[in-house]
Formats: structure tokens, C-alpha cells, sequence
């Protein structure tokens, strides 16, 4: 840019030549085609949540929060997929949560670097991209008919949690290796016990990186609908679970029940309001747990 | 300071056969007592059959080139190297007449006695306060913390820096300040010998300079190891100097340990001369 603004020619020193000139270009292209990929996903974003909340907003209501489904359009809610939400969330993230750390904290501070942990390793990194819809079969073949727990909030929750465990592990294995090794030799240093280092110090370092890990995990958690159709949330159910060994479903099945009605108000309105509700539950349970890795972070670096 | 360096630390260890670079027994009681130190990492052989002995109450310094294995042996006091999966520690380190680097020791009771400040200032991302009395508390040390806290805090000459603010993080400190930080931490776990790896190489001159008064005052008290790639550090501070160099295969091996005006001013060895002189490394 500069250059162009002097006189070409007249400081021969600044005159641009052919070569870098084209060097500039290819240059310039490369910002555009790596704008051009960026404005895709917002594109797509966007284009999204408008269709979304243009059919949705005019049916979101109160008593679609607190209704149950119904066959009438005008009364119909999301209440009980909404509990069976809550139910299976909180419980696939009180399951995932502690195994997942638990197994990173080992994987990191604990097991030798053998031939078998690593190959443990790949194996972990393989099960964080397996379809959800094989956790979906597992989860209906181990606890629903092995364990016999039948087709409850239970079985539902952890199916997600060992959904969810590869990408806590992983996440919560990076966030520990960024640990750095001068905390560690500092608390060894003063006679720590492995387990000191790690409870004083390895944690409370890793925990913000830990907890972004289990969000990501979890979000993805309440969106999927593949497993937990096949462990049996019920697509019509008239209550919430009175307990973790109750009937149950959840958002997304929900809002597929809508969407395979005959009526264009399911189809094109109780289904969007159903998306945007499912949203919201998304972006609370987000940012308490960014609120609380903000407040731990902030007390881990006095 | 001259009285100290002046005093004569010379003698042969009675029950080493006579190799000359390893004489460097004195007149003092020996706290630490190395024999036929090798490290491994891996495959490689880092340091090569080091024995030197370690005076009571004197600071002792190991220097030389870089990739000698100073620090390796170092590390190797306090059992480090464990932490390091690859590393393979063989040798006998005397302490009180326990192999330290027997497996049966448990490395955690090494490290409560032998305490250690790093290269690079590491306070915990604690408060001032809560970095001294971690290693009090951990190792269930009955003591009242707060007297302890000040009394390590005044031994490593921070307390009137920081007696106002001692709820603030350490990592607000000075660099210097946090390396005095990092020394009162190791303090407060009353140990026998620290171990200080290259403390004042991320240091200015002035900070340099309170470290090593800080060092010859709490030699009184305990015994000093130092590595240091500054030589004339190793001239100011300490009363016996082992010299490490390496050789053909490119093993850390020790040249000469010698009281520290010997070494510098009478090197036995011809590659110590030519080290001190500035010909090599």
C-alpha cells in the first residue's frame, strides 16, 4: 500500500518490483479465498438462525414451555423433553465428568509412556469421531437389555456419557500437558507427593482448559438425537421423569416428533420455537460453566 | 567472604583409590558423597562415572561447558531425574550413609531434605505467603506456620520487601525477588543441602549480586550445590569447584573438583586451565 503511494520510480529504492509485486498478489488472493471460508460458516449461521427464528418466534409462548405435547397445535409443549433434557444432561455430565478427568489425570501423570498407552491413546482419539448412532447401539445392547435398565432417563444418560468421554479425556489430557513442567519440579521440589502436585497444583492450572473441554462435550451431548432414539427416549410422553429410572425424552426428539407431522404448524412452527428453546437451554448451560471457569481461572492465577 | 574462600579444603579421600580429579575430600565433614555417578537418557550415555564429595556448610559449584551433564548430576541428588521418564540414574549418592539413589529411598523424603531453586524463577501462582507455607503444610511440619513463613522470608532476605503484601501473588514479584521467593520456599522445608540450578542466569547484575550474598549467608546454616555457567560466580561464591567437561564420545565426565583458589588459580588438570582461561567452551 505504501508503495503505491510514493511515485513509482521516483525513489528507485521503493519502486515495487515485478516480483514482488506478484508475490503481493498472490498474497491479496489468499487473504480474499481465506475470507471467502470464514464467511461461509457465518453465512450458513445465519441463513440458519433467521429461517429458524422466523417461523419459530411467533410460537413461542409460555405454555410451550410448560405444556405437554398435545395433538392440537395451539396447546402443545415441550415441557416433559424438556425436564427429560435437563435429566439426561446433568446426569451424562455428573457420569462423564469425573471418569473423563480421572482417565486423563492417570493417561498424563500416572501410566508410563509403553507401547500399551499409546496405543490406548489411538484408540481414544478413534472413539471421539465413532457415530453417535454406534454409542446409540451399545448403549441399547449393554444397558438397556444387558443391564436391563429398560428404556430410562439412566440407560439415556450414560449412553451420552460414554459419548462424551473421549472428548473430555482428550481435551482434559491437552489441558494438563500445558501444565508447565516448572509447576510440577517447583512442587516436587518441595517434597510433594504425585498426588499433591496434582490435587495443588496440575489441577487447578488445568481445570479452565478441562471445563471448556466437558462444555464442547456436553453441547454436543443435548443436541444429539441418534443415540438416544435408539435407547429409547419415547417420542410421545405426556410427563416428566419423576426420577433417573422414569420414561423420558428430550428436545431434539421432540422437535423430530414435530417435524414428521402432517400439519404445517408442527412442521414449520412448533419445531423452529422447539430449535430455539433447545438453543437457549444450550447457551445457559454454556455460559454458567464459562462463568465458572472465568471465576476458578481468575482464582487460580493469584 | 575471603576468610571462608580462604580456608584450606584439601585431603584424599581415604577410600577411593588415588584418581587425582576425584581428591577433593576437606577438612570439613562430607554431607554428600558421590561414586561412579553414570545417567542415561535412553540410549545415551549423558554422564560418564562422576565421584566428587560434597563439604558440609560449603557451597560447592559444578561448572563447565554446556551439555556436560552439570545439572544432569545435579538433579541427580535430589532423584529429579525420575521425573524424566527416559532417564536412568546407576552410581551410588551417599548421604548420611543411604544410597539416595537406591530404589527402596523414597524420592519424596530426598527432595524434603534436599530442597531445590531452578534456572528460572518458578513461584506458584500463589500468594507470597501461601508459596513458603505449601511445602510446610504438605510435608505436616510442626511449626507455627507464620513464624516459619517469616523466619524463611527473612533467611532469603525478601521479608522487608514484602512483610505489607504478603497476600499478593508471587508471580507480581521482581524477578529477582522471585527467585529469593523460590529460595525462602525451599528453605521452609528445612532441608540439609539445596541445589540451585543456574539461579541467576535470568537475573540483572544487582539481583545476581543479593543472590549471591544470600548464598553465603545461608551457608552457615546448610550445605550448598550450584550450578552455574558463570565462572566467576563459581570464583565469588563457592569454596570447592568441580569441573565438568566432555569427552570423545560427547559424555558429561568430571575433570577435576579442587577448592575453588586452587582451581582457579593452580588448575591440576590441563582442559580445567584451558576452560578457566577462556581457550575452550
Amino acid at each position: 500500500m505504501s508503495a503505491e503511494a510514493t511515485q513509482p520510480g521516483s525513489v528507485p529504492f521503493l519502486s515495487t518490483s515485478r516480483q514482488l509485486r506478484h508475490r503481493q498478489i498472490r498474497g491479496q488472493v489468499m487473504r480474499l479465498l481465506f475470507l471467502a471460508a470464514t464467511s461461509v460458516g457465518i453465512l450458513a449461521l445465519v441463513v440458519l438462525l433467521w429461517t429458524v427464528l422466523d417461523r419459530g418466534v411467533p410460537w413461542l409462548s409460555w405454555h410451550l414451555i410448560t405444556n405437554m405435547p398435545s395433538r392440537k397445535p395451539a396447546e402443545a409443549g415441550l415441557n416433559s423433553a424438556l425436564w427429560g433434557t435437563i435429566w439426561v444432561i446433568s446426569l451424562t455430565a455428573i457420569i462423564a465428568f469425573p471418569i473423563g478427568v480421572g482417565a486423563a489425570i492417570f493417561l498424563e501423570e500416572y501410566a508410563p509412556k509403553t507401547r500399551w498407552t499409546k496405543a490406548l491413546q489411538v484408540n481414544i482419539s478413534n472413539l471421539a469421531g465413532v457415530p453417535s448412532v454406534v454409542y446409540g447401539l451399545l448403549g441399547l445392547g449393554v444397558f438397556v437389555q444387558f443391564m436391563n435398565l429398560g428404556r430410562v432417563v439412566l440407560a439415556g444418560a450414560l449412553t451420552m456419557a460414554l459419548l462424551s468421554l473421549p472428548v473430555i479425556i482428550i481435551s482434559s489430557q491437552e489441558a494438563i500437558r500445558a501444565v508447565p513442567l516448572s509447576l510440577r519440579q517447583a512442587a516436587y521440589g518441595v517434597g510433594a507427593t504425585r498426588w499433591q502436585v496434582v490435587r495443588h497444583h496440575v489441577l487447578p492450572a488445568a481445570f479452565p482448559g478441562i471445563l471448556t473441554g466437558t462444555i464442547l462435550a456436553v453441547s454436543r451431548a443435548i443436541g444429539e438425537t441418534a443415540p438416544v432414539l435408539v435407547v429409547g427416549a419415547s417420542a410421545y410422553i405426556a410427563h416428566r421423569p419423576a426420577g433417573f429410572l422414569d420414561g423420558y425424552t428430550v428436545l431434539p426428539m421432540q422437535i423430530y416428533g414435530w417435524t414428521q407431522r402432517s400439519q404445517d404448524e408442527f412442521k414449520n412452527g412448533l419445531a423452529p420455537a422447539g430449535i430455539i428453546v433447545l438453543l437457549a437451554v444450550l447457551l445457559l448451560m454454556n455460559s454458567f460453566a464459562i462463568i465458572l471457569r472465568q471465576r476458578l481461572s481468575k482464582r487460580s492465577q493469584l | 567472604m575471603s576468610t571462608v574462600l580462604a580456608r584450606p579444603v584439601v585431603g584424599t579421600r581415604p577410600n577411593v583409590p588415588d584418581r587425582s580429579a576425584h581428591a577433593a575430600s576437606t577438612d570439613t565433614p562430607v554431607i554428600i558423597d558421590i561414586q561412579d555417578l553414570d545417567v542415561f537418557y535412553g540410549d545415551f550415555h549423558a554422564v560418564a562415572d562422576v565421584s566428587f564429595s560434597v563439604p558440609r556448610n560449603r557451597v560447592t559449584a559444578l561448572i563447565g561447558p554446556s551439555g556436560c551433564g552439570k545439572s544432569t548430576v545435579l538433579r541427580s541428588i535430589n532423584r529429579m531425574n525420575d521425573l524424566i521418564e527416559s532417564a536412568r540414574v546407576e552410581g551410588e549418592i551417599l548421604y548420611h550413609g543411604v544410597n539416595l539413589n537406591d530404589r527402596q529411598v523414597d524420592p519424596v523424603e530426598v527432595r524434603r531434605r534436599i530442597g531445590m531453586v531452578f534456572q528460572k524463577a518458578n513461584p506458584f501462582p500463589k500468594s507470597i505467603y501461601d508459596n513458603v507455607a505449601w511445602g510446610v503444610k504438605i510435608n505436616g511440619l510442626k511449626v507455627n506456620v507464620d513464624e516459619h513463613v517469616e523466619k524463611c522470608l527473612r533467611q532469603a532476605a525478601l521479608w522487608d520487601e514484602v512483610k505489607d503484601k504478603l497476600k499478593d501473588s508471587g508471580l507480581a514479584l521482581s524477578g529477582g525477588q522471585q527467585q529469593r521467593l523460590c529460595i525462602a520456599r525451599a528453605l521452609a522445608i528445612n532441608p540439609d543441602i539445596i541445589l540451585m540450578d543456574e539461579p541467576c542466569s535470568a537475573l540483572d547484575p544487582i539481583s545476581t549480586l543479593k543472590i549471591e550474598d544470600l548464598m553465603r549467608q545461608l551457608v552457615a546454616d546448610y550445605s550448598i550445590i550450584i550450578v552455574t555457567h558463570n565462572m566467576q560466580q563459581a570464583a565469588r561464591v563457592s569454596d570447592q569447584t568441580v569441573f565438568f567437561s566432555l569427552n570423545e564420545k560427547r559424555q558429561g565426565v568430571l575433570v577435576e573438583a579442587s577448592p575453588t583458589t586452587e582451581l582457579f588459580t593452580n588448575p591440576r588438570d590441563k582442559r580445567t586451565e584451558d576452560y578457566i582461561t577462556g581457550r575452550f567452551g
